[in-house]
């Protein structure tokens, strides 16, 4: 059981231009709880900081400002506080086609975790729970999806192990940033209806990043809406959703493809 | 090609066009002549009406592309077109068989009748001379007679068109937002007016508010100058928007062809019905989406290939 806290988080990156450097907030004094059994999605459209956030969380980046916090107290620092944290936070990423190694089998992506961060076990224990995972992602056989390369699996099952990979090390707390963008439409809802039963089976807190208004209501219970590092919107998924009170999340929510509307003016 | 014969499509539901036709697209079949050939086109038969928005929708490898690029002619071996025809009636009054074309009048047609947008059009600029030269490079290819100064006016026209300021001519691709990319593109697209656009996801990469703006544009372009669309996409809501009929593709055949009401209000494959339910719905009912937490029962969605499991003993919330 894992919760992290990110309290008033800020983050500059100093950005080249045409005249000498400037800086460039990419993330604004954001505070967020992310608590076992519950998710938040982050929504905005690209460069608003949703990435950064992930990052940070991640300790890809250090805040300029700020504090994470896990279970009350900062995150250590030094290779072994971050190696332990690592084992607590993990991170689903957007792209199956780019984040697997293609040099290694899915086994390899999924046992290697397992070996660093519980270096007691037997192989053949990190083979069993290899298989595990492969199997509750269903990637069935287990067997045959752990001698396969990344480029002998579809879009979708890449996605599966990549998540099975995430899952390796047994993390309270997952990222996902856009899991489901690059994947086709058709299996999009397969791979998210999977990361919310695994997460009911762990009791995980999920962060759930993403430009998609209609997955973010769905899938998550709480919303956080992003505009220029600044969150400008929060609240209860449906209540953000039916009843957007900030500018930005009216235009995000005009801006998504409604049938319904379309519908409407054909009626009419 | 012992490829079984298609379905004979349902003729009424507003599966015909309106109006005058442009495009006709009749029992078209492409193979990928690989060890083991993939017919990734089959019996394919569609009309595109004048000025029409026709949505081609399915997912990865169903062969929307191939068919895209088949009426091209932009196929490249193992790709070749094993049957069919396809006849392009142009505004002027004439008829172009497009599978007989050769050559020097198959470069002519292309761009100038029929032109495209590309899959991942962002990156489909090249990256070393700047906008203005590629757009350019259009008229100097196709328009040979007209003058320097000519070109350089229409280019900025171009861009004026699309919503980029034609201050930014002069600039190099990786200087211009995503957004601003896919406007280019989509200009160049338009460089000589053509009767039909292809477009090939053209805003798949883009985010959703950006998606929107170009959404907008090319319905304003497309009533201003009057051209057909072939919209392909494998987001259904997308296309149920800014169509007017939707054929829906699956392992190579056209399943399904309504206008795009009709489609959404009564759909009548299975395969159709699948791809509806996989879009949430922002305002309304998940779907097959469950929530966290919610009842296990209308589990796991369909056209992923795998089978539900049984995972309900190991849920212990």
């Amino acid at each position: 059981m894992t919760t992290i806290e990110l309290r008033g988080v800020t983050k500059d990156y100093r950005v080249r231009g045409g005249r000498g450097a400037r800086t460039l907030r990419a993330v604004d004094d954001v505070s967020l709880v992310l608590e076992p059994g519950r998710t938040l999605a982050l929504v905005g459209q690209s460069g608003s900081g949703k990435s950064t956030i992930a990052k940070m969380l991640l300790q890809l980046e250090r805040p300029t400002a700020g504090q994470i916090l896990v279970d009350g107290k900062p995150v250590p620092r030094g290779r072994r506080g971050k190696h332990a944290y690592r084992g607590q936070v993990q991170m689903v990423f957007q792209d199956p086609f780019a984040s697997l190694n293609p040099y290694h089998s899915i086994g390899h992506h999924i046992g290697r975790p397992i070996q660093l961060h519980h270096p007691r076990l037997t192989r053949a224990e990190v083979d069993e729970r290899v298989h595990d995972l492969l199997h509750r992602v269903r990637l069935d056989p287990p067997e045959t999806f752990a001698a396969r390369r990344p480029h002998e699996l579809s879009g979708g099952q890449r996605q599966r192990a990549a998540i099975a990979r995430a899952l390796a090390p047994s993390p309270g707390i997952l990222v996902a940033d856009e899991p489901v963008s690059m994947l086709d439409v058709s299996i999009r809802l397969g791979v998210l209806n999977l990361l919310g039963d695994l997460q009911r089976q762990e009791n995980l807190g999920v962060l759930y990043i993403t430009h998609d208004l209609a997955t973010a209501r769905h899938f998550s219970d709480e919303i956080l809406v992003m505009y220029k590092g600044v969150i400008v919107e929060r609240g209860p998924a449906d209540d953000v959703i039916l009843n957007p009170q900030h500018d930005y999340t009216r235009l995000l929510a005009a801006a998504a493809p409604n049938p319904e509307r379309r519908l409407a003016e054909l009626t009419s | 090609m012992s490829v079984p014969a298609a379905p004979t499509l349902a003729r009424h539901r507003g599966a015909a066009p309106t109006g005058p036709v442009v495009l006709t697209i009749d029992d078209v079949s492409v193979d990928y002549l690989v060890d083991e050939p993939v017919h990734a086109v089959r019996n394919v038969s569609l009309e595109l009406a004048r000025g029409e928005v026709l949505g081609l929708a399915g997912e990865s490898g169903c062969g929307k592309s191939t068919l895209a690029y088949a009426v091209t002619r932009l196929l490249k071996p193992p790709a070749v077109i094993t049957s069919g025809s396809i006849e392009f009636q142009s505004r002027e009054g004439f008829a172009l068989d497009l599978t007989a074309m050769h050559g020097e009048d198959l470069r002519q047609f292309r761009w100038d009748k029929v032109a495209m947008v590309f899959q991942g059009a962002m990156n489909s600029l090249n990256p070393v001379i700047t906008i203005q030269a590629q757009l350019e490079d259009v008229y100097s290819t196709h328009r040979p007679e007209m003058r320097k100064a000519e070109r350089r006016r229409r280019a900025s026209e171009l861009l004026e068109r699309v919503g980029v300021d034609p201050a930014r001519l002069k600039a190099f691709p990786h200087e211009l937002s995503g957004g601003m990319r896919q406007r280019v593109m989509i200009a160049m697209a338009l460089a000589l007016e053509p009767q039909v656009l292809i477009m090939d996801e053209p805003t798949t990469a883009l985010d959703v508010v950006v998606q929107r703006e170009i959404l907008d544009e090319i319905t304003r372009l497309r009533d201003e100058l009057g051209f057909a669309v072939v919209f392909i996409t494998h987001d259904l809501p997308l296309l149920l928007e800014i169509s007017d009929r939707i054929a829906v593709m699956k392992e190579g055949r056209i399943v399904e062809l309504a206008d795009a009401r009709t489609l959404y209000t009564q759909p009548q494959h299975e395969y159709t019905r699948t791809l509806l339910s996989s879009f949430p719905s922002l305002t309304g009912e998940r779907g097959a989406f469950v929530r966290t937490g919610h009842d296990e029962t209308a589990d796991e969605t369909v056209a992923d290939g795998t089978a539900p499991t049984d995972h309900a003993e190991e849920a212990d919330a």
